[in-house]
């Protein structure tokens, strides 16, 4: 090599931003590199990755190009930044070891289904891999869930117990292989072990018990667990895990670290049977099974089992809440249901959310899998330990959250198997621990855009674009149901996973420890703490705590401008628009409690010019139980003492009626409210469809459900204006659906007519403020537009008058969005 | 839990404006009543709509509330003080109905009113009559007793059913046209306290725990048992859980909270109180409660555990776990 050649080579100190650890980026990098001759190194900081690359001026600006444009399928590349450095003509390109540091500006890769390649071993006999439960790569698995601390190594996540055979390491340190520095790489020989648990139902009428029930010679305590490192085979006596500690059984007072393994000591061999097919034969006999998964245990029943479905509602205490359903694979998903591209796009995604899709008729599931809902929740594989299921099964197989009632899913071992313990017949466990808790995730398609109902497991933390960018780092706490907080540095906003109803202790600890866990993978400490301003929020408490004077400035956000906020921010927009925000409840500003409000809103504030008229909610909270009460009192708002008697509705509830509507006279325990949601539940107790509900929504479903697509007819309501506030008259719809239904018009048509009627009803009102205040933009938030029809409705009706429309794509629009609302806004605000 | 729901966000009126302005180590506590010198003191005002309720009024309401203040802290209510605030135009015929409830209830307590103050405002400016009374009471046993005792291990005995002191009153009013079989329960809880630290002794308050074993006697008004353990959870760094099947509630009083959709936890009782005793001593002092007329019907509603502190929680009957908050104000839907 002369020396004028010397010469001409150039050298570059590259780092890139984003989602570029765990994704397979270093090797990506390294055959790039390779492919144009460069020498140099690349690898992983907690800024993300640096490279070093070296040779002539054209082939590094070409490597730079490739950077750019040529991302691995997982990677998102938010910044890359490039300065020379005096070459020094080192050879070849490599690997550098990870480095570690004080400053953590790397993202936190989510969850990523088994890819194509991994399946493929997954089913091939001749694979050393072959039904592996713990197959993945760089391409897929476990991310977020299992990660401890970044940089992402093998030694911050759960496999750090797990030594890797030499022939995982092999292939973890191959550059040109597709488990190249994949961390959580394990085979048959090395990697966690999966077994079969008896659940310790039996004798109490269980329709099926572990795949040993009846053996003789095992009692209760020594149930033995079946297990297996690879589906295919028992794996004999050795209950000891790899780094040699003892397995622990179901035993309620077991400590419920990170780290305990589920088992049984002592359990002896259960020759020939395998840990897949055992839990098969639990789902076939009518059997619940528990299986844990990547962010948390299910629980699983055969979906066109209807008596084991019934099981699993009773046992689970869950009356009505629809399940969902795992199918193997799109063929199966389309025998249930209707798909369309978006819908097969998004079943078949990286991410695998569960897909709220019209039922087909006759659809081959159980009836108690989704009662009353012409939905049905479907989601496909996304672990090897599904796979092996859903191949075995070849059926579908209700998945659902292994809790009870209201509790956050379980995700660690010794807690999912005391608190599931009455609940599932056996246990599909293994001892790769959860580090963080990650629900499924729920879309919903409507004329092929995608609307996030939860966004949860393969989504979070995946950082959403912030606009304006925080100037100082901000913690926004949320709401209170559905609720999810948000940290925001600069561009970027980290979503929790979904985390649930904070009333519940061990949903408000699931808060505070994901706050805490978070902002540790993140580095950020946050000066701007954004709230609600209910006063009783969890959430709002848990901010006005933080405030200790000096440490953070906090910021309240009203509930419904977080919802217009999270739709800006949603579209990356700043506004001002015109926000229709329709939801359930939400603290106003004068005391009252909001849902059906107007505002001329941007990020950085609002002003309420327009809403439906409040009527008291009689009894408070029980009026959102009872949807019957809300009809009481919107009845009672239309009608006064004129109300026909013999209503339906009234005479249901005979003499409580009028306690009912004493209860709204009297104001007490009564606050009034404006909500759209409470609309939803008094007409569909009007209509018969609901006078209780048993979970949120659950009225304004089946309202919604219930209406004929087709109608075209609408009723109408008035507005009345003082001063700048303009008021729907909620009471003329009521009495257009009472008078219609009195007319004996079918409530199809019924609900149709008031979802038609509301929405244009909505669609005039901003049209009059558009004209107001010049501005041609309306953005839609909350809760009640996870309703299709009423969206489909509303967004056709503003086009219509000549108005932009902006809804949600990434974050719901229910509470779950309430927290990136706050932090779009909290950050807005600081840029003043 | 770093900083735990409540703390600060809880801070309230109370402690912001009053503690702030009269601070020493008498009220530092915060506790029903003051006690030094081997005595007891207290004082509590007295607003209630209507004035007139089935099983009492504001008269009787006024004796036996700080006649149970001063039992709270174990000493024996002895001498009382009366204030009156009168509208101008309330009936004298109605006076005269209060003063001799009053009469009456302190007869039944066995403390005298020695000294009294009446003003009238007005036409407006009032509400009828407010009364505000003063107690002292002697501390005649070696018992200091604390919201800031509580300790893991113990029990959280409610002396009998809850609620129907706030319940009454909020049908009194009128507005709701609803029939029901309820009567305050206004009472005076003296000599049920007597009977209790008879047969189990009241702690000494040094913290060795030689003492007896009664730790801490709340009367659960304003807020209800709700409030009172949240105070207690919070004063002694600890958890209170609760069971929500074991919380007695006459059937009456649960079917009107469940029309106002109201949790009877919240609501106020004015003869009843929230003990916590020595895990180990919770059979005898529910035998000892349940001899006396006022206790026959207490029930071990709960117990204290170290963690989460300053938290208190509901088992449900569903197995679930509910945080029980102290409120900031009116209890509003949280729910979205
Ligand atoms: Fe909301
Ligand atoms: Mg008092
Ligand atoms: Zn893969
Ligand atoms: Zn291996």
């Amino acid at each position: 090599m002369g020396t004028g050649r010397a010469r001409a080579r150039i050298r570059v100190r590259i780092r890139v931003e984003g989602i570029v650890q765990g994704v397979g980026f270093r090797p990506h990098v390294h055959s790039l590199a390779r492919a144009l001759g460069l020498s140099g190194w690349v690898g992983n900081d907690d800024r993300g990755v640096f490279i070093e690359a070296e040779g002539e001026p054209g082939d590094v600006a070409r490597f730079q190009e490739d950077l750019r444009d040529q991302a691995p399928p997982l990677a998102a590349i938010h910044r890359v930044t490039a300065t020379a450095i005096p070459a020094c003509g080192d050879r070849g390109f490599r690997i550098a070891a990870s480095r570690g540091g004080t400053r953590r500006f790397t993202f936190v890769p989510p969850d990523v289904a088994t890819c194509d390649d991994c399946l493929a071993e997954l089913f091939d006999p001749a694979d050393r891999r072959h039904r592996h439960p713990f197959v993945n790569c760089t391409n897929c698995g476990p991310r977020f869930t299992v990660i401890r601390d970044l940089p992402y190594d093998r030694l911050a996540t759960t496999m750090a117990g797990f030594a890797m055979c030499g022939e995982c390491e092999r292939e973890y340190l191959d550059p040109s292989g597709r488990r190249f520095h994949a961390q959580p790489i394990c085979c048959p020989a090395c990697g966690p072990v999966l077994r079969l648990l008896d659940g310790g139902l039996r004798g109490e009428g269980s329709p099926a018990h572990g795949p040993d029930a009846g053996r003789p010679g095992h009692g209760h305590a020594s149930a033995p667990g079946l297990c297996a490192r690879n589906g295919s085979y028992a794996h004999g006596p050795d209950l000891r895990t790899r780094n040699g500690s003892h397995l622990r059984g179901p035993d309620p007072r077991t400590p419920d670290g990170d780290g305990s393994h589920p088992g049984r000591p002592g359990a002896g061999p259960d020759g020939g049977a395998d840990p897949i097919a055992a839990a098969v034969e639990v789902l076939r006999a009518g059997g619940v099974l528990a299986v844990k998964g990547l962010g948390g245990y299910h629980l699983a029943v055969d979906a066109t089992d209807e008596e084991a479905t019934r099981t699993l509602r009773s046992r689970k205490h869950r009356e009505d809440r629809p399940f969902a359903v795992m199918v193997p694979d799109l063929s199966a998903a389309r025998a249930l249901c209707e798909l369309d591209a978006e819908g097969e796009r998004l079943l078949t995604g990286p991410q695998r959310p569960i897909v709220l899709l019209p039922r087909r008729p006759g659809a081959a599931v159980a009836g108690a899998v989704a009662p009353g809902d012409r939905r049905l929740g479907l989601m496909l594989p996304y672990t090897p330990i599904h796979h092996l299921l859903a191949a075995e099964l070849a059926r579908p197989y209700v998945l659902t959250s292994g809790n009870l009632s209201d509790e956050p899913i379980a995700h660690r071992d010794g807690d999912a198997l005391s608190r599931l313990a009455g609940v599932a017949d056996a246990f599909l466990t293994h001892d790769r621990p959860i580090h963080v808790r990650a629900d499924d995730s729920v879309l919903l398609t409507v004329r092929g855009r995608t609307v996030p109902l939860r966004r949860s497991r393969g989504y979070a933390p995946e950082p959403l674009r912030l606009s304006p960018p925080a100037r100082r780092a901000v913690l926004a706490c949320g709401a209170e149901l559905k609720s999810t907080f948000c940290l925001a540095r600069q561009g970027h906003a980290f979503v929790s996973p979904h985390i649930g109803d904070l009333e519940n202790y061990e949903t408000l600890r699931s808060f505070t420890e994901g706050i805490e866990h978070l902002r540790h993978l993140l580095g950020i400490t946050p000066a701007l703490v954004a709230h609600d301003l209910h006063p009783e929020y969890l959430s709002t408490k848990y901010a006005l705590d933080l405030e200790v004077p000096g440490s953070v400035e906090l910021t309240g956000v009203q509930h419904h401008h977080a919802h217009i906020a999270s739709c800006l921010a949603d579209n990356q927009e700043t506004g001002p628009v015109i926000g229709v925000a329709f939801d359930g409840l939400g603290y106003g500003t004068d005391g009252t409690i909001w849902g059906g409000e107007f505002l001329v809103a941007d990020l950085v504030g609002f002003t309420r010019a327009g809403r439906l008229a409040p009527v008291p909610m009689p009894g408070g909270a029980a009026a959102i139980r009872q949807p019957w009460r809300m009809a009481a009192s919107h009845l009672r708002a239309a009608y006064g003492d004129t109300l026909p008697g013999d209503l339906p509705v009234r005479a249901r509830h005979g003499s409580r009626w009028d306690e009912v509507v004493a209860v709204a006279g009297a104001g007490t325990n009564s606050p009034l409210t404006s909500s759209a949601g409470r609309l939803f539940d008094a007409v569909a107790a009007i209509l018969g469809l609901r006078d209780t509900v048993t979970y949120e929504g659950q009225a304004a479903v089946a309202l919604e459900q219930c209406a004929d697509p087709a109608e075209q007819g609408a009723y109408s309501a008035s507005t009345v204006t003082e001063g700048s506030l303009v008021t729907i008259q909620a009471a003329d719809l009521v009495r257009a659906v009472v008078e219609d239904t009195r007319a004996g018009a079918a409530p199809a048509l019924v609900a149709a007519r008031f979802h038609n009627g509301l929405a244009a009803s909505a669609a005039r009102v901003c049209a009059r403020l558009g004209e107001d205040t010049g501005l041609g933009t309306v953005a839609l938030s909350g809760g009640v537009f996870q309703n299709r029809l009423l969206l489909e409705r509303l967004v056709a009706a503003l086009r219509l008058r000549g108005l932009r429309v902006l809804t949600h794509r990434a974050v719901p629009p229910n509470d779950g969005g309430i927290s990136f609302g706050q932090a779009a806004v909290a950050a807005a605000r600081d840029t003043l | 839990l770093a900083h735990g729901a409540g703390g600060k966000a809880t801070h309230t009126l109370i402690e912001a404006v009053f503690l702030e302005a009269f601070r020493n180590p008498m009220l530092e506590p915060l506790e029903d009543g003051a006690v030094a010198d081997g005595l007891a003191f207290t004082t509590d005002a007295f607003v209630v709509t209507p004035l007139f309720f089935p099983g009492g009024d504001i008269g009787d309401l006024a004796v036996n509330g700080t006649v149970n203040d001063l039992a709270m802290c174990g000493a024996r209510p002895r001498y009382l003080s009366a204030g009156f605030i009168l509208e101008e135009g309330f009936p004298v015929a109605d006076l005269r109905r209060v003063a001799a409830s009053m009469a009456e209830a302190a007869r039944a307590a066995g403390v005298w009113i020695v000294t009294g103050d009446t003003k009238v405002v007005e036409r407006g400016k009032a509400d009828g009559c407010y009364v505000t009374t003063s107690g002292i009471g002697t501390l005649d046993r070696p018992v200091r007793l604390s919201a800031a005792s509580a300790r893991p291990g113990d029990a959280v005995i409610v002396s009998g059913p809850i609620g129907e002191h706030g319940i009454t009153v909020m049908l009194a009013r009128g507005e709701l046209d609803i029939e029901a079989d309820l009567r305050s329960d206004t009472a005076p809880l003296n000599t049920l306290v007597d009977v209790l630290l008879d047969a189990c002794g009241g702690a000494d308050g040094d913290g060795s725990g030689d003492g007896g074993a009664v730790r801490c006697l709340r009367d659960a008004t304003r807020g209800g048992v709700a409030t009172v353990v949240n105070e207690i959870a919070e004063a002694s760094r600890v958890a209170v859980v609760l069971d929500e099947d074991a919380v007695p509630v006459r059937p009456a009083v649960r079917g009107a909270c469940e029309l106002l959709g109201i949790d009877p936890l919240y609501v106020a009782c004015e003869g009843r109180m929230v003990a916590v005793v020595a895990g180990d001593s919770a059979d005898a002092a529910l035998a000892a409660l349940r001899s006396h007329p006022l206790g026959s019907e207490a029930a071990v509603i709960g117990r204290i555990n170290d963690d989460p502190p300053g938290l208190v929680l509901l088992r449900t009957s569903f197995g679930g776990t509910r945080i029980v908050d102290l409120l900031v104000g009116d209890p509003l839907p949280r729910i979205c």
